[in-house]
């Protein structure tokens, strides 16, 4: 994979965040390098999104701290987003909500995702998956050097999350950003996501997609039915990647051999 | 023409709808009507404390709301508030202990009305100057701030997360508020400040495209509100505060009439998608 760098863009060390005499989410480590994706995947209240807003800056950590890369600029696509009836916004607004731009990089960013004759659309009038896309396209307006997603593809029927996913390759490549993903689904992860990361309160397990699967905590936490269910959603079957130095790969199956028994393939399987 | 009481009036009015307009836009926005409510009450504990001390009224009423708002602020932060039941705690009991405070100073002919429902009559050429020098300071403010509180009344957590420092954003909005309060009392009077915050901000709505465009027409519609109101005052002898809140509701409810035909012409893309 043409990683432009190994800049680690973001680090996070030990997370801890009580609440209420509760760890929501405790000992996470976890980092995203400039080009790489990081999915993150769990159980609902397993601390995905707390995750993700701690790593953020959005709530206060009790434990552990968060190191980023300096003058590191993220572009933020957040789960639910509620305008106020009373607020009113054109999607070309919206774009530029925390960063100005011109005409031309406005339609290009709205072309990208598909709503490119909607610049002057009330947001209101959007439905779920068109705010989403719009909420995307703003992200995009940034140039982030790490685009945080959560739950990108929640409400968006099954041909819209591939073309989601087919986007989030795109974006990946000709941005070469960084990308945290949070995936609303514990069974489907991006064949190009370089590391996942499932939690439950913890980091329960972490490496590439099939070596998670395969993970026996994980079978644990979800189930074998789970595991067997565990989908990559590919688009180059002969995609490879390389060594990580972080995690082993429990059956020594290195990329390239294709998914192994339990993982299958899903959706279209072209490039 | 300043010698004039009513032209003062209606100069200082104008002045106050011209701040009031964005600044009720984002109160509109924000849902902070009983929060501006809350802050508006203090203002008589203002006036009662800077009867008291004697210093300057509108002064001592900005540093109470202020300082009420500032708490308020503090408080929800926390996250320990009620803020319901905070507010209306608050709200009231402020008014009340104002009200307490002004009747024990007997040796004090205080024009109580004035205070509660504003009084043409009591602007004064110095009334002028804070309101249009504040005013205007007030107005440059808000428009450094004016991209980082819009991102953070869209999402805090998005504003936050790109690096907009958005609650320092929501701390200097809150000053904000306190100061057109301070500058609004004496013309609408406390109990009503709230309503020449979001009566024009609600009636520009439907006429809006973008946050900007509804920020200056809610300007325009409470300058006409303002004019109004104050020939209304002086025509039937009524109190300027609530005269000028009934023109602004006129126009609230006109604004209503005019029917789709007149809102495309207006703002064609608006109803391009349903």
């Amino acid at each position: 994979m043409d990683q432009k760098s190994q800049d680690i863009l973001i680090k996070a060390h030990g997370l801890g965040v009580r609440r209420t005499g509760r760890w929501l989410i405790r000992n996470v480590d976890m980092s995203v390098r400039r080009g790489a994706i990081v999915t993150l995947i769990g159980p609902n209240g397993s601390g995905k999104s707390t995750t993700v807003k701690a790593i953020l800056g959005l709530l206060a950590l009790d434990e552990g701290h968060v190191e980023r890369l300096a003058g590191i600029r993220i572009g933020y696509v957040p789960q639910s987003l509620t305008i106020d009836r009373m607020l009113p916004l054109t999607v070309r607004r919206l774009l530029t909500l925390t960063r100005r731009a011109g005409e031309d990089e406005i339609s290009r960013s709205l072309a990208q995702v598909g709503l490119a004759d909607f610049a002057d659309a009330q947001v209101q009038h959007l439905s779920g998956g068109e705010f989403q896309r719009a909420l995307l396209a703003r992200a995009l307006l940034r140039e982030p050097d790490l685009l945080v997603l959560d739950e990108p593809v929640q409400g968006v029927d099954f041909s819209g999350e591939i073309a989601l996913y087919e986007l989030i390759r795109e974006i990946r490549h000709r941005l070469g950003c960084g990308i945290l993903l949070i995936s609303h689904d514990l069974h489907i992860v991006m064949a190009e996501t370089d590391e996942v990361v499932c939690l439950n309160g913890h980091v329960c397990c972490s490496g590439p997609p099939h070596s998670v699967a395969e993970n026996a905590e994980y079978r644990r936490l979800f189930g074998p039915r789970a595991a067997q269910s565990f989908a990559i959603y590919r688009h180059h079957h002969d995609h490879t990647h390389g060594a990580h130095g972080e995690v082993i790969p429990l059956d020594g199956g290195e990329a390239g051999r294709p998914a192994q028994e339990p993982v299958h393939e899903k959706g279209a399987a072209d490039a | 023409m300043l010698d004039d009481f009513f032209s003062r009036a209606l100069i200082a009015g104008i002045g106050v709808a011209i701040i009031a307009g964005p600044l009720g836009c984002f109160v509109v926005w924000r849902r902070m009507a009983y929060f501006g409510d809350t802050i508006a009450h203090s203002a008589l504990l203002g006036v009662s404390l800077a009867l008291l001390i004697d210093i300057n009224v509108t002064l001592g009423v900005f540093v109470v709301a202020g300082g009420v708002a500032f708490s308020l602020f503090a408080l929800q932060r926390r996250g320990s508030l009620s803020s319901d039941a905070v507010l209306g705690i608050l709200s009231h009991s402020a008014l009340a202990i104002g009200l307490v405070l002004i009747a024990f100073m007997t040796w004090l002919r205080v024009d109580l009305m004035g205070y509660l429902f504003g009084d043409i009559l009591a602007i004064s050429k110095a009334d002028l100057a804070v309101i249009y020098l504040g005013g205007a300071a007030t107005l440059a403010i808000l428009a450094l701030i004016w991209r980082a509180l819009l991102a953070e009344t869209a999402s805090f957590e998005l504003a936050k997360a790109e690096g907009m420092n958005p609650e320092f954003a929501r701390i200097v909005f809150i000053f904000l508020m306190a100061a057109v309060i301070a500058m609004t009392m004496k013309i609408i009077g406390v109990l009503l400040i709230t309503a020449l915050l979001i009566i024009p901000a609600a009636t520009a709505r439907r006429f809006a495209a973008n946050p900007e465009q509804m920020a200056v027409l809610a300007a325009l519609i409470g300058i006409a509100a303002v004019i109004a109101g104050l020939y209304g005052s002086l025509n039937f002898d009524t109190p300027s505060g609530p005269s000028i809140v009934v023109a602004a509701l006129l126009l609230f409810l006109a604004s209503l009439l005019p029917l789709d035909a007149l809102k495309g012409a207006l703002n064609p893309s608006a109803g391009d998608r349903p």
